[in-house]
């Protein structure tokens, strides 16, 4: 039966989609670089987080938090050893390469944790709910959304109201004349994927406490992440939450209707807008 | 003063070599006579590759669309066979063919989304209507739904010319299964490597090289870009429908997982095409002689062998964007599939 509570849980499962975006969004946005490996690099924080819960112990927000600067670590070696030799005019070479990446992690995944399917346990939080009178809503759904606006407004923060934005857009528009004025856009390049890489702990922290995940999930995460960029429209971060509920409640609503159609509904309902809007709902101008 | 030149596409070493290929497809033809059963199988994996090789060499290679969505006509064309025999008692034989028209029709809407989508998210949209086009197969019940099915086994025993085989190289039934699909594999590879080489010799191929370089200024030329990219990619899903076809018809066993992998049926492609040299004909057929190297020596390595191979196709792009071939061409010199027009004077200039 699909209720209101149905609708509800796809727009907050939607917070979850733009948790993946906008770490895709912020790549592409500033090195026109599509990073095939970013599902697989959020599993892969998603196994980092899981460590620091069963082997030593830690709160799986305390995990996050100590995962964070390494996967910022992970992203600024990624984008200095390998990614910024194949940036260019030719989308082959980053294609390809970061297509390797997705093999490569997923692989090293399945060799260390094995394919059982595994799960951030995270105690009371798991069936916390909060009552809104027509239906109750999950604490947890409701702190990703909250995450995924806090996210939001803190990239658009950094992004049109700090130096460090200023070279972000800088190396974005034209990264030859950026580095005239004293910017090296290959440091700003690492920085920016580093930064990517943060959120992708914070997508992978409420991906491992809301679902299984196990080696080979990875790109179904990058596939609703593009899908929510692409109805947002490029460049537009507000626009990917709206994309990320679209795919959401799509998703919900499938599921609803028949379990086996919840991931068929959010593709058909990409496609749709693809058809409709092929620039996205929300374009830059 | 005037000079007599002609174009010229064909090199001493590629004249060479066409004798050479002649005599090798013949060698092939007959090389079930010679070799054991367990060879013929490892050679109809092999040609089976390199066709999906060369067709994704096409799209991208060629035509500079990145596609990480092959596997959706390799599984759309071995479910358009498993259906018409299956459920109609359709020829196998001729149900390959049809396997290729169904992933054919199918690349026409699919064409028409993933044309508004540019570059590199041209990659990204092609596999998401490849997990569309599974995700809706597993929902077909007549064919198993997510769990698949099998061929009925009187239809793969009944298959045409098998009596005949088995007479003439004294083998079993499956024995005589297997070279009749090793000689389809065969005969498909090198239709669409002849396909593919012709097709770039023309002008359409000299249109196709233009797109890729630079759109504009092909369109300011007169080329019609559009209509080029459409043929690119429906010749592709056309290829990779019947070789996926052929491929389940030798397995006789379907799953939409198995029959969509991306693991399959486009990053080991991707990884031979671009370890091998990606954009030459010359390149896929070396890439798949290394791929199935490296298999042998490292199948005891589970995933690792993965690893190795995604490791192998970084490494080739950063330092060798051109593949081995283009290591061994530049080297040697040598060009076996030559594309390049050379202008051949035919009297000497004098006034320089």
């Amino acid at each position: 039966m699909i209720g209101i509570d149905t609708i509800i849980q796809g727009v907050l499962l939607g917070g979850l989609y733009a948790l993946f975006a906008s770490g895709l969004s912020l790549i592409f946005g500033i090195m026109r670089l599509v990073n095939l490996a970013h599902g697989d690099l959020i599993v892969f924080a998603g196994y980092l987080i899981l460590v620091g819960v069963s082997v030593f112990g830690l709160n799986p927000f305390l995990s996050a938090l100590i995962a964070a600067p390494l996967m910022f670590g992970v992203g600024w070696v990624l984008q200095l050893a390998v990614l910024n030799r194949v940036l260019g005019h030719n989308i082959l070479p980053p294609l390809l390469v970061t297509f390797g990446l997705s093999v490569i992690l997923q692989n090293l995944l399945l060799e260390t944790f094995s394919a059982d399917s595994q799960r951030i346990p995270v105690g009371v939080l798991e069936t916390a709910s909060v009552d809104i009178g027509v239906t109750s809503l999950g604490l947890l759904p409701l702190l990703t959304f909250g995450s995924a606006i806090a996210v939001i407004l803190i990239l658009n923060w950094i992004f049109y109201r700090t130096a460090l934005g200023r070279a972000f857009r800088a190396v974005s528009d034209d990264p030859t004349t950026a580095s005239l004025m004293g910017i090296k856009p290959n440091r700003i390049f690492a920085l920016a994927t580093g930064l990517a890489l943060v959120i992708v702990t914070i997508a992978a922290l409420y991906l491992g406490m809301r679902a299984n995940f196990d080696p080979t999930t990875g790109p179904a995460r990058l596939l609703y992440a593009f899908e929510a960029v692409i109805i947002g429209g490029l460049g537009n971060l507000w626009g990917t939450l709206i994309g990320g509920m679209i795919i959401g409640v799509s998703q919900t609503v499938g599921a609803a209707l028949n379990p086996e159609w919840q991931i068929l509904a959010g593709h058909v309902a990409f496609l749709i807008v693809l058809l409709i809007r092929p620039r996205g709902l929300m374009p830059k101008q | 003063m005037t000079h007599n030149a002609r174009i010229e596409i064909a090199t001493r070493s590629s004249r060479v070599f066409l004798v050479f290929a002649f005599a090798a497809i013949i060698a092939a033809v007959f090389l079930p006579a010679f070799v054991s059963r367990g060879i013929i199988k490892d050679m109809f994996a092999i040609l089976t590759l390199l066709a999906l090789a060369q067709c994704w060499n096409l799209l991208a290679g060629y035509g500079g669309l990145v596609s990480v969505g092959q596997q959706a006509f390799v599984g759309l064309g071995a479910y358009t066979l498993f259906a018409v025999v299956g459920l109609y008692g359709f020829d196998p034989l001729l149900s390959i063919l049809m396997g290729g028209v169904v992933a054919l029709l199918f690349a026409i809407p699919f064409a028409f989304f993933l044309f508004r989508l540019d570059g590199a998210y041209f990659a990204i949209g092609s596999w998401v209507l490849a997990e569309v086009a599974r995700l809706s197969v597993a929902q077909w019940k007549a064919v198993g739904g997510g769990t698949g099915t099998s061929l009925p086994r009187d239809t793969v025993r009944s298959m045409p010319g098998t009596d005949w085989v088995r007479a003439l190289f004294d083998v079993s039934g499956s024995a005589a299964r297997d070279i009749i699909l090793y000689w389809i594999a065969l005969i498909l590879a090198v239709a669409l490597m002849t396909a593919i080489y012709v097709l770039m010799r023309r002008r359409i191929g000299l249109g196709l090289t233009a797109v890729k370089d630079n759109a504009e200024a092909a369109r300011s030329v007169g080329i019609n870009a559009s209509a080029i990219k459409w043929m690119t990619y429906l010749i592709s899903a056309f290829g990779a429908g019947m070789v996926g076809a052929l491929i389940f018809l030798q397995t006789a066993r379907i799953s939409p997982g198995a029959a969509f992998s991306v693991t399959d049926w486009t990053a080991f492609v991707i990884f031979v095409v671009v370890i091998g040299g990606i954009g030459t004909l010359e390149g896929p057929i070396l890439g798949v002689i290394v791929f199935f190297v490296l298999q042998n020596f490292l199948a005891d390595f589970g995933s690792w062998y993965l690893v190795a191979l995604g490791a192998a196709g970084i490494v080739v792009m950063i330092f060798a964007p051109q593949g081995l071939w283009g290591l061994l061409r530049d080297r040697l010199g040598l060009t076996l599939f030559p594309l390049r027009r050379r202008v051949i004077f035919t009297s000497e200039r004098t006034d320089l």
